[in-house]
């Protein structure tokens, strides 16, 4: 009986005084908000928001509704999410790997890059990206072709868009293309262990993902057309680019920042995972007379992955949070639509910003979620 | 016996209502936020990040403009000291919040009136200290002169929580006009951005295009074009539930502007007390007991004037004077062909 008081008593405590701070915290904002005769309640994100968004991935006008306004907003700030945590992995490896490098040049700029990035606040740095290097980009009318067909400048980024026909064509044979790539590596383990011979699925592979595709175009009835930006006079003085995609400047600065200050931590991490994985691993591995590259893919690296996933989820994490700085530079993002023009617009701060809270908490216990699922997938099978 | 004890208690009950009623108007009568200011030494008054004319801060920290001085006249007329005000510099997102979790008790920063903001977020419009509307300023070069000649894919900087962001959808929507809106949360940077070309134009209130204009590089290659497209009546607002201080600060500016029709202004106040006409003796607290209504003395008024000046002086200080509205337009005094007019302080 004793045992069970001394075992239970503390965290009946615990939740009790949870419970009430939490009661204390509701009872309080709601006496607060009846005074100041503030209705509580989500209604209000079914009434026509009446306010544009100048970036948005889905169909959305001011006759739409709020709840389709946050969509938005949230939709914008998964793109930049997305699209950064691709561009930091990229540079994060390459980055880190060059740190390891046994030429002097490389070992030492990526450790300057590392650390000059690293070491100045990301708020700095979109600043930076958006106001000084983006706003010193030409106008659109005396801006230069790169590449022929795309244009930079002060309005944004102006790229051809795709006008696929059958696209739908494409993308089975894209999926085909994929399914048959994981039949073909399992047949070849399979072969490996069974009777240890090695085929070059890599080579494999990538042949199979360009013939495919090819094929739906030969024989599917796929077309590709580009359409050009086009420029466009607006006035005496001022122009746009009509067609193709426009990618404003404030996406541009978001992940010019965001992927570069991240990438330094993402570097870090695989420098520290390979640098993990003991010396004696490589040297057994040479010994055993594996070459280079599969001392690297089969021994190093699978080991490695192990140190480095779980501190890169925290990179991930991060990177999506810090995108809500994205309402410093006016990318509509779900900080600037959401927890901006619409409260504002609504007055419902206590709503607005729990729904915000609440929807970010959920990014991120998706992404942390995905990457223990792949952090348990690679981890250590003890037989 | 039954019927008696019935009668009773409905006679207890009236009492009961009686009594409530009594007491709750006793507290009406007193002003909290009058008490707090009285207490604290200074007014508490939330302005805006700066804009000439309106609320705008020196290299001293020394803070003119219209909407200043409303609460500068409401420090006279409570503290006795016009000086005696504390501004909090608020973006357009914070101010309403700012206001009603109570860390101001005047929000006077060229704010404009409407139905959903004064019914449903908490918050009273006292009255109108300028009449404005919302337009549009482009380059001189760019030949428009007039917002018919917007065309697709023109792109918009504004600033953020305004209705400003309402007015200019309503605007493009209505004329099936496809726009780009750019939205910054402070001024200052609605400014740089239309500055670096990142906009074709910029739109926000009239008052404000004039004003946020002499920031720009070359302030002579813009023009504000001739439309307006929307009302935009600013003015003074206060947190709901202390009628007391909505009407001192509704009443501090109805007497700037009553001060101007009666011709009173900083420097003939005294003299004024020995005026022949009884209603400039009220406004300058010779007559009547108008200060008591509040629960302020009877001089209110008059230091409201000596220390600020009536509304006309204040527009010519801080708008006309620094050439940013020379025309009073609208906002001249119903006497002299504007809408200015307010119920009379008797």
């Amino acid at each position: 009986m004793n045992n069970i008081i001394k075992k239970f008593l503390p965290q009946i405590l615990a939740i009790l005084f949870v419970v009430l701070i939490f009661g204390f915290l509701t009872i309080n904002a709601q006496t607060n908000m009846d005074n100041r005769g503030i209705d509580f309640g989500f209604g209000f994100l079914s009434q026509e928001s009446s306010f544009d968004v100048q970036f948005s991935l889905i169909e959305y006008s001011g006759s739409d509704s709020y709840a389709r306004a946050f969509l938005v907003g949230l939709l914008n700030t998964l793109l930049v999410s997305f699209i950064s945590i691709i561009f930091c992995t990229i540079l994060g490896v390459i980055i880190g790997v060059a740190r390891l490098s046994s030429n002097y040049l490389i070992k030492n700029s990526a450790a300057w890059y590392v650390e000059f990035f690293r070491n100045i606040p990301l708020l700095l740095q979109i600043f930076f990206w958006y106001y000084a290097a983006l706003r010193a980009l030409p106008l659109p009318e005396k801006a230069n072709a790169w590449f022929g067909v795309t244009y930079m400048t002060v309005k944004g980024y102006y790229i051809p868009a795709m006008v696929w026909e059958n696209l739908n064509v494409f993308l089975y044979c894209g999926l085909a293309a994929i399914i048959s790539i994981i039949v073909l590596r399992n047949y070849a383990n399979n072969l490996r262990d069974t009777q240890g011979k090695q085929i070059p699925v890599l080579l494999y592979s990538i042949a199979i993902l360009i013939v495919l595709p090819l094929l739906s175009f030969l024989f599917g009835g796929v077309s590709l057309e580009f359409e050009l930006p086009q420029l466009k006079k607006l006035s005496k003085i001022s122009y746009i680019y009509e067609g193709g995609i426009s990618l404003p400047p404030e996406l541009i600065a978001l992940v010019l920042a965001l992927s570069l200050y991240t990438s330094t931590f993402v570097a870090e991490c695989v420098r520290a995972g390979i640098e993990g994985v003991s010396k004696g691993q490589k040297e057994a591995a040479a010994s055993v007379g594996l070459t280079p590259n599969q001392v690297l893919k089969l021994v190093i690296m699978p080991q490695a992955l192990r140190i480095i996933i779980p501190p890169t989820t925290n990179q991930y994490l991060n990177l999506t949070k810090n995108s809500s700085l994205a309402a410093a530079i006016a990318y509509p993002d779900l900080v600037l639509v959401f927890a901006g023009t619409a409260l504002m617009q609504t007055g419902k701060a206590i709503e607005i910003v729990s729904i915000t809270m609440l929807t970010y908490l959920t990014i991120s216990l998706t992404i942390a979620a995905i990457m223990n699922w792949y952090n348990k997938k690679i981890e250590i099978k003890e037989k | 016996m039954f019927k008696l004890v019935k009668q009773l208690t409905s006679l207890v009950a009236m009492f009961a209502v009686l009594f409530a009623f009594s007491t709750e108007t006793m507290a009406a009568k007193k002003s909290k936020t009058l008490e707090n200011t009285k207490k604290r030494g200074f007014v508490r008054c939330g302005v805006s990040q700066g804009l000439p004319g309106f609320s705008n801060a020196d290299e001293s920290g020394n803070w003119t403009g219209i909407d200043v001085d409303v609460c500068r006249a409401v420090a006279a007329a409570t503290l006795g000291d016009a000086t005696k005000v504390k501004f909090t510099p608020l973006s357009a997102k914070e101010r309403f919040t700012a206001l009603t979790s109570g860390e101001i008790d005047i929000l006077s920063r060229n704010t404009t009136w409407t139905l959903s903001r004064d019914a449903d977020i908490g918050l009273t419009f006292v009255g109108v200290n300028f009449y404005d509307g919302q337009g549009f300023m482009v380059r001189k070069g760019s030949g428009i002169k007039s917002t018919s000649e917007f065309k697709n894919g023109t792109s918009v900087c504004t600033n953020l929580g305004t209705t400003t962001e309402l007015n200019m959808r309503d605007f493009f929507d209505s004329r099936g006009i496809s726009y780009e809106p750019v939205v910054f949360e402070k001024a200052d940077e609605v400014v740089a951005a239309y500055d670096a070309g990142r906009c074709d134009t910029y739109t926000t209130d009239k008052s404000g295009l004039a004003a946020q204009r002499t920031k720009l590089s070359a302030p002579d290659d813009h023009v504000v074009l001739p439309e307006t497209i929307s009302k935009e009546p600013l003015g003074p607002v206060v947190r709901q539930g202390d009628s007391v201080w909505e009407d001192i600060v509704r009443w501090s500016l109805n007497t700037m502007i009553e001060a101007e029709e009666y011709g009173v202004n900083s420097s003939n106040a005294d003299m004024m007390k020995t005026s022949n006409n009884p209603a400039i003796k009220r406004l300058v607290g010779a007559e009547g007991e108008l200060g008591a209504a509040f629960g302020l003395d009877n001089d209110w008024n008059l230091r409201i004037i000596k220390q600020v000046g009536n509304y006309g002086e204040s527009y010519k200080r801080n708008i006309a004077d620094t050439g940013i509205l020379p025309d009073r337009g609208p906002n001249e005094l119903w006497t002299k062909g504007g809408i200015l007019y307010v119920p009379p302080a008797r």
